[in-house]
């Protein structure tokens, strides 16, 4: 199935990506990673470096890219194979992988945990690094980055649709991670909304994941993976990358 | 990325119970701490409180701390509607095991109850009212007990309340536009389902954002 024009997956293609790592990011490296849930193998032999500043994750539903996304900060780990993040085992040093890559879900409300917007990005700010009016400065700040400032004290689920996954956004992003990875990001949007999160997205310093089906988003992207079966059957600059995936959609009955 | 934000279709009012209402009154502003603590002392001194008389000073004076809030009678309704389901049963059993009088002082008392209670959580934002109660636990630190997991979960209680009203709101809709509104089973098990799959969801999230690490 895979495609002349795309970069094969084996581990001796996949080292021609690798580069001197970039001022913001992360070098990331899978190796001959697998993973079965339950009687499930969700991915099968997967070895890919990341160093792209933006980078796309397409596949039907099922495919195992959501998953493939989990393992860049240790939320799922390989069953087999190793996942490094500048070096760092995730399944070793999770909670420093966590630390540089910050992850974004699809329905904000799961990530969403405490009750107001302002409480709820100074709750990623915990750690004891910052004292309360340091804290209080950055959260107004961001709040004020993202169009949220006059919603500070508001109660979180009283936000849009939109409102809450820039929420989402923002508090991923106030801990200044180096890898933001998100897993359909736009899925529970309008389209107004779609755009804002995808212009934040596509101007904010960090590398960028972004798994989703809206293929549009990917358009200025560095590089796109297409997921099948738990595998990775290509990897390309956007649009060879999104023709192999819809010719792949089409010779499906 | 600025830009006006959209208002919000949403079924939930900014005086759902236990919401922080914006404000910078006396109340507001002082300490979480002595507040919940005034809280406690008041309730036990209610609890003792059995005359008519003393019920309704009670009364008049949660009535003065609400104005003293600047809080109107939209927000004090807010804070004691969950108790509109309840409240009659707890009248009417009073009132045919006792009399009417002690069923007006018990009802009242609990309406006060939870009306001075609701002024607490009115007035003090979740987080210092969490770091009140993290400190006020402090001491059992040393015996091993982890206060910021209990205050975490303090935290989540109350932001799943209004996420699980939404849920069952949505699990209603499809009931209704499937045409079956009185089937119990059809409402509990897709509310359960999605609870279980919110919380599954909440977890994965608190480990992404650090919990635990």
């Amino acid at each position: 199935m895979r495609g002349t024009s795309m970069r094969t997956t084996a581990a001796t293609g996949a080292q021609d990506q690798t580069t001197a790592p970039p001022e913001v990011g992360c070098v990331v490296g899978l190796e001959d990673v697998h993973v079965r849930l339950g009687e499930r193998d969700v991915l099968r032999g997967i070895t890919v470096d990341l160093t792209e500043r933006r980078i796309g994750i397409v596949g039907a539903n099922g495919s195992g890219k959501s998953t493939l996304a989990r393992l860049l900060n240790g939320l799922v780990l390989p069953t087999r194979g190793t996942v490094r993040v500048d070096g760092l085992d995730t399944r070793r040093s999770g909670g420093q992988v966590r630390r540089r890559v910050g992850f974004v879900f699809s329905d904000p409300d799961a990530q969403i945990v405490m009750p107001t917007v302002a409480e709820d990005v100074a709750y990623s700010l915990r750690r004891g690094e910052h004292d309360r009016p340091a804290r209080d400065r950055l959260v107004t700040d961001w709040l004020a980055r993202h169009g949220l400032d006059g919603h500070a004290d508001h109660p979180a689920h009283l936000l849009s649709g939109g409102q809450k996954q820039l929420l989402a956004l923002t508090s991923v992003l106030v801990t200044s991670p180096r890898l933001v990875v998100a897993d359909e990001p736009t899925t529970l949007l309008d389209l107004r909304n779609t755009r804002r999160v995808a212009a934040l997205l596509a101007e904010i310093p960090q590398q960028v994941v972004l798994v989703s089906h809206d293929l549009d988003l990917m358009a200025g992207y560095d590089r796109v993976l297409v997921i099948d079966d738990g595998q990775v059957v290509a990897d390309d600059e956007p649009a060879p990358a999104i023709a192999y995936y819809r010719r792949l959609l089409d010779e499906r009955p | 990325m600025t830009g006006a934000p959209t208002t919000t279709p949403h079924r939930a009012t900014s005086h759902a119970a236990g919401a922080y209402v914006v404000g910078r009154s006396l109340l507001h502003r002082a300490p979480a701490g002595p507040k919940l603590a005034a809280l406690m002392l008041c309730s036990l001194a209610l609890l003792l409180v059995r005359s008519p008389a003393g019920v309704g000073t009670a009364t008049l004076v949660v009535t003065g701390l609400y104005a003293l809030a600047g809080l109107g009678p939209r927000a004090a309704w807010g804070q004691v509607r969950p108790l509109r389901m309840f409240l009659p049963v707890v009248f009417a059993l009073q009132w045919w095991l006792m009399d009417l009088t002690s069923a007006a002082v018990l009802s009242t008392r609990l309406v006060v109850l939870v009306a001075l209670a609701g002024l607490v959580t009115c007035t003090t934002r979740v987080s210092d009212l969490l770091a009140a109660i993290e400190r006020g636990l402090s001491p059992l630190a040393r015996v091993g007990v982890d206060v910021e997991r209990i205050a975490l979960v303090l935290a989540l209680a109350l932001r799943s309340v209004p996420v699980i009203a939404d849920l069952a709101g949505r699990v209603r809709d499809a009931q209704r536009a499937r045409g079956r509104e009185r089937d119990v089973r059809a409402f509990a098990v897709p509310l359960v389902v999605g609870s279980m799959r919110q919380a599954d969801a909440l977890g994965e999230a608190l480990r992404a954002r650090g919990f635990d690490d």
